[in-house]
């Protein structure tokens, strides 16, 4: 007894110099910065789940830029967010992966109307396991060995909205239905499809170049479903409406542009 | 407020309700008997083996769900089991009773332990010296005394399988009318702002779990009071 009485002593002392030791680095590494800038800006980003890897990059290429501006990611789905601002949330800057949520905050007003823009694009794609060969095409999906199927929920998650669009004017919709396993977000659909739960799934170009797991069989032709567009705006809630705005202006320079390519996402041309 | 109550499908709640109950019977059964073992066990691995029958309940659920969809998926050691005896329970309604038995079970085990070790052992041991068969001793003496723990442990875990989303939603999936429970149903709802038919779930998994819970609690204040007249005889 007494042994453990002084190991979690021992412990919680490791702690706390621990935690001071950190607090004195983090003092020491913020006091030279005080003296030389002005006013530090903090940016609430409201973005997508897709763009976190790419915007998490960029992150550190803008503190090096703006070093003033500090800026702050709440990534979720689009749904979430939308509700989010809606409810009040303290975000200055709007990045959806689907029309539709941009356009109902729009519709109650609160965008700063003039700053929408069409950010990014992307390509809607078809998955499988990286050693599968059953499913070579669209057609293979009706085939009797091709098992489950995976699509985001389509009146939740944009991509699975693309992908009920794109397999209905295909003439597939009907015919899969009974294979469909709907996901709540596209992260769960490469999920199934990675494990092998499902035999094959429809995401973004985007999320298909993250996962080593699964390969890529074709893009879904563009006629096939609406233009997949990720569009941003600035919150009229936002007290930093310059600072945002910079941001976005730099989210659309071809610095940045280039960096979304990298992570399979497509520049579209304003 | 003004929706077509026919439009709603009522299947979520069937799967919940199904859902919720089987994993509550399941639980109840493999509770105890964890809980039975674990109170009784003096060696060393007591402190690892009570980590690991709590640890569902530290887990973030969609952690717990990506790992039984690791462990009961296709190449999954006990997926590949089931597929050799021709059935798969991924993206099917067991689906939806193994994620709530596995949320729902820590809660029991932690309960009926915790009332089990309540128990003044000298009435177990007076018992031995008389001859009683252990068997004997678990139903007529550590259940009946720990009765309360095990009714407080049955209604946590029925709420906490009803109420279970994540593990549900990762290895049951969304298929409407098979795997799709209330909360999922009011995750789904919310996501795409339907907000109407979200109030209308909500309100219909609140009203089920406080009558559960309520009538658990009026039922367990009988017991007791059964047991305390017994007693007095």
């Amino acid at each position: 007894m007494k042994k453990v009485s002084w190991l979690l002593v021992l412990s919680f002392s490791l702690l706390i110099i621990l935690s001071s030791v950190g607090c004195n680095a983090n003092n020491a590494a913020q006091s030279p910065e005080k003296t030389t800038q002005v006013e530090p800006v903090e940016i609430m980003v409201s973005a997508a789940a897709s763009l976190q890897n790419s915007l998490t990059e960029l992150q550190k290429d803008y503190a090096q830029k703006k070093p003033e501006v500090k800026l702050t990611f709440n990534f979720g789905s689009s749904g979430t967010l939308q509700q989010q601002i809606e409810q009040g949330a303290p975000a200055d800057l709007f990045i959806s992966a689907g029309k539709s949520q941009m356009d109902a905050l729009g519709q109650k007003d609160l965008l700063v109307k003039e700053s929408r823009i069409d950010l990014l694009g992307n390509d809607l794609v078809l998955v499988t396991g990286k050693e599968d060969k059953k499913v070579t095409s669209l057609e293979d999906l009706a085939k009797a060995d091709v098992g489950k199927i995976s699509i985001g929920t389509p009146e939740s998650v944009p991509a699975g909205k693309y992908a009920q669009e794109a397999l209905t004017s295909l003439k597939l919709w009907d015919q899969l239905t009974p294979k469909f396993v709907l996901a709540k977000d596209v992260t769960q659909v490469l999920n199934y499809v990675e494990t092998g739960n499902v035999d094959a799934g429809l995401v973004y170009q985007s999320d298909a170049q993250g996962s080593d797991k699964v390969k890529v069989v074709m893009a879904l032709p563009e006629s096939s479903h609406k233009p997949i567009v990720y569009p941003a705006a600035i919150i009229s809630a936002t007290k930093n409406q310059q600072a945002a705005e910079d941001f976005l202006n730099y989210l659309q320079s071809s610095d940045a542009q280039k960096v979304f390519t990298q992570y399979g996402f497509k520049s579209i041309a304003k | 407020m003004s929706f077509d109550l026919m439009e709603i499908d009522f299947a979520p709640l069937i799967i919940s309700l199904r859902a919720a109950t089987m994993a509550t019977i399941v639980t109840f059964f493999l509770g105890i008997a964890a809980a039975y073992f674990v109170s009784g066990y003096q060696g060393k691995f007591k402190g690892l083996i009570d980590g690991v029958l709590t640890l569902p309940l530290v887990l973030p659920p969609t952690v717990l769900g990506f790992l039984l969809l690791v462990l009961f998926g296709k190449n999954g050691p006990l997926g590949k089991f089931l597929t050799a005896i021709g059935t798969t329970v991924i993206f099917s309604w067991p689906a939806t009773v193994i994620a709530a038995s596995v949320v729902a079970f820590p809660l029991m085990y932690r309960t009926v332990r915790s009332s089990f070790e309540q128990i003044d052992q000298n009435i177990i041991y007076a018992a031995r010296t008389l001859g009683v068969s252990e068997w004997k001793i678990f139903w007529k003496i550590t259940i009946p005394l720990s009765w309360p723990g095990v009714a407080a442990g049955t209604v946590l875990a029925f709420a906490r399988a009803l109420g279970d989303f994540g593990a549900t939603l990762m290895i049951g999936g969304n298929i409407p009318g098979k795997t799709l429970t209330i909360p999922a149903a009011i995750f789904f709802a919310a996501e795409s702002g339907d907000m109407n038919k979200a109030l209308l779930w909500v309100i219909l998994i609140f009203i089920i779990s406080l009558i559960v819970m309520t009538l658990m609690n009026y039922w367990t204040d009988y017991q007791r009071k059964l047991i305390i007249s017994a007693g007095r005889k």
